[in-house]
């Protein structure tokens, strides 16, 4: 267990590595979602409204959360794939849920880090807001519990680069817009065509930001939301080791027949 | 098959050991496995098979291939492009699945006892994959902590061995990038040699680099053979490499083992039993089903058909 754990550690310091060579990306990167968080936000400014200014905000700033979680994870197959290493660290005397925890793990940190950055920014750029009302507990809680979900989702895209060697990231690229479009990020779910709001259901971040924006707008407790805490509870303890299995199983496929090969 | 004889990952390092010849203990081991009765690497009638469309019979990669290596050899695998080389290095580290037959590393079963046998080898394939952006150091630090060892221990010898092959202090915190093709596959061997494999798989290690760099990593891998205590396993399109470097060869020719025996053997084979030169090239192209009379008479019945 000790090994693995350290092992674990390979990956996190790994792409910590990775982010800091790439820095200039990162910073691009950062630059890009602040502006995005920043301009979402503005539309409830224009309408005068404070409540939708905070709703589109907590939009912003936990779906980027949740998609640089989603991200970094989804991806974890696709970038050993695009460099060519991946034969290498499947070689290697690691169990592979040991691979995903230390690259969940930096992807958790990372995002956290991203999105505290992104707040800082929208919080002194929008002095008006008032969050006396606030519950940041129940913030907090739907956060971690989503995390959880994402990470199980995550594993679970992850299998596609490893599956598909091109095609395989772009759809996990799809995968996370269709995350986007039915999760309510900027407006309610009960806006959507019905097929569209049966979907929704499926997908975490509906329940992370529905608790967020209560708890953060109107002061509710996290006692007071079990209506999504159960679904974030379930998709929580079946997705990851969903992911876990899931994932072992394409590692078999793709060893049978021959994918996981370097190409181009 | 018994195990008590199963090696852990190998203590010695070679960048800082040199010697002419094989240690004592080293010989002692040698002795003690032949006596004991397991190979280093035993390939037991394996089968490798890939559909390559739907409605399209499988086609063999590998075919009832058997190989058995002894501790401390070095065995190449020889064979023209397409003929299952490297499928056959990837059926033995374990990132391909087997159709038939077996693997066994030091008598660990290698579907079956997968993790202690990841722990025992280590591959340089033709192409130097690493995080490019990332630093020699960096890549090496990852692949340390892969394989157990901690920070210290990990940035210390890979220091050592990257000095070893000529890469110094300067060097090992820039990105791989910035560094030539026998540069980076100088790097990769470092990667493999960190982890003291005991089982060292070489897919074409020198293929694309320069002469100087050529003759650095045969002299490496010769290095290897008198002082690391590794079992090697080299495939390579440079003859004149194999028969510097190997203690046997096997030719391999559409997924099969066409001819196997020491270099000098395979020589006197082709000489005795076809008539040809006694070279190395000869028996290479009488195994591998074409010789260059063979392609130039195609040639020239190619051109009379025109």
């Amino acid at each position: 267990m000790t090994h693995e754990l350290k092992a674990s550690f390979a990956f996190v310091e790994r792409n910590f590595f990775l982010t800091r060579r790439y820095w200039g990306w990162e910073l691009a990167f950062l630059v890009y979602s602040v502006a995005g968080a920043l301009s979402i936000s503005l539309i409830g400014v224009e309408q005068g409204s404070p409540t939708l200014l905070l709703s589109l905000m907590i939009g912003a700033i936990f779906w980027n959360y949740l998609s640089v979680v989603f991200s970094w994870i989804a991806e974890t197959i696709a970038v050993e794939r695009w460099e060519g290493t991946l034969e290498y660290t499947f070689m290697a005397p690691v169990r592979r849920w040991t691979q995903l925890l230390g690259s969940c793990s930096y992807a958790i940190v990372y995002g956290l880090i991203h999105t505290a950055a992104i707040l800082v920014v929208l919080v002194l750029f929008f002095p008006q807001l008032h969050l006396s009302q606030a519950n940041p507990a129940t913030a907090a809680t739907f956060m971690a519990l989503g995390s959880f979900s994402f990470v199980g989702i995550g594993m679970m895209a992850a299998i596609l680069p490893l599956l598909y060697v091109e095609r395989g990231a772009q759809m996990c690229f799809v995968l996370q817009s269709c995350l986007l479009l039915v999760s309510g990020v900027y407006y309610s779910v009960d806006i959507l065509p019905p097929w569209m709001q049966a979907l929704s259901h499926l997908s975490p971040a509906t329940y992370v930001l529905d608790g967020v924006r209560q708890g953060l707008i109107e002061g509710t407790p996290v006692t007071a939301l079990w209506g999504d805490i159960w679904p974030l509870l379930i998709m929580a303890v079946t997705f990851i080791p969903l992911g876990i299995w899931a994932f072992g199983r394409a590692e078999r496929y793709a060893k049978r027949t021959g994918k996981l090969k370097r190409v181009g | 098959m018994t195990t008590t004889t199963t090696p852990q990952p190998n203590t010695r390092r070679p960048a800082v050991v040199s010697s002419a010849r094989p240690s004592t203990s080293t010989v002692d081991r040698r002795i003690d496995d032949a006596r004991t009765g397991v190979p280093a690497l035993l390939v037991d009638h394996v089968t490798k098979r890939f559909t390559l469309g739907r409605g399209r019979p499988p086609v063999s990669a590998v075919d009832d291939v058997s190989l058995r290596l002894e501790r401390g050899e070095i065995h190449g695998i020889l064979g023209a492009n397409g003929s299952g080389k490297s499928t056959l290095i990837r059926l033995i580290c374990g990132l391909l699945t087997l159709d038939e037959g077996r693997v066994e590393i030091f008598g660990l079963d290698l579907e079956r006892d997968e993790m202690a046998v990841k722990r025992l080898i280590n591959r340089v394939s033709v192409d130097a994959a690493f995080f490019k952006k990332l630093s020699p150091l960096e890549n090496l630090s990852f692949a340390a902590r892969l394989y157990g060892l901690d920070a210290g221990t990990g940035k210390r010898d890979a220091m050592a061995i990257l000095a070893r092959l000529g890469i110094g202090e300067k060097r090992v915190g820039r990105p791989i990038e910035q560094m030539s093709r026998g540069m980076q596959q100088k790097v990769a061997i470092a990667r493999a040699l960190l982890t003291s494999p005991s089982l060292l798989l070489l897919d074409e290690p020198t293929t694309g680099l320069d002469p100087r760099s050529k003759l650095e990593v045969q002299g490496f891998i010769e290095e290897l053979r008198t002082t690391h205590d590794a079992t090697i396993v080299l495939t390579t399109h440079d003859l004149a490499e194999a028969e510097r470097l190997c203690d046997r060869i096997s030719i391999l020719n559409d997924g099969r083992v066409v001819a196997a025996s020491t270099p000098d053997g395979l020589k006197r084979l082709v000489a005795e039993r076809h008539d040809q030169p006694a070279t190395l090239e000869a028996a290479f192209m009488t195994w591998t089903g074409r010789s260059l009379d063979d392609d130039l008479e195609a040639e020239e019945d190619s051109d009379d058909e025109d």
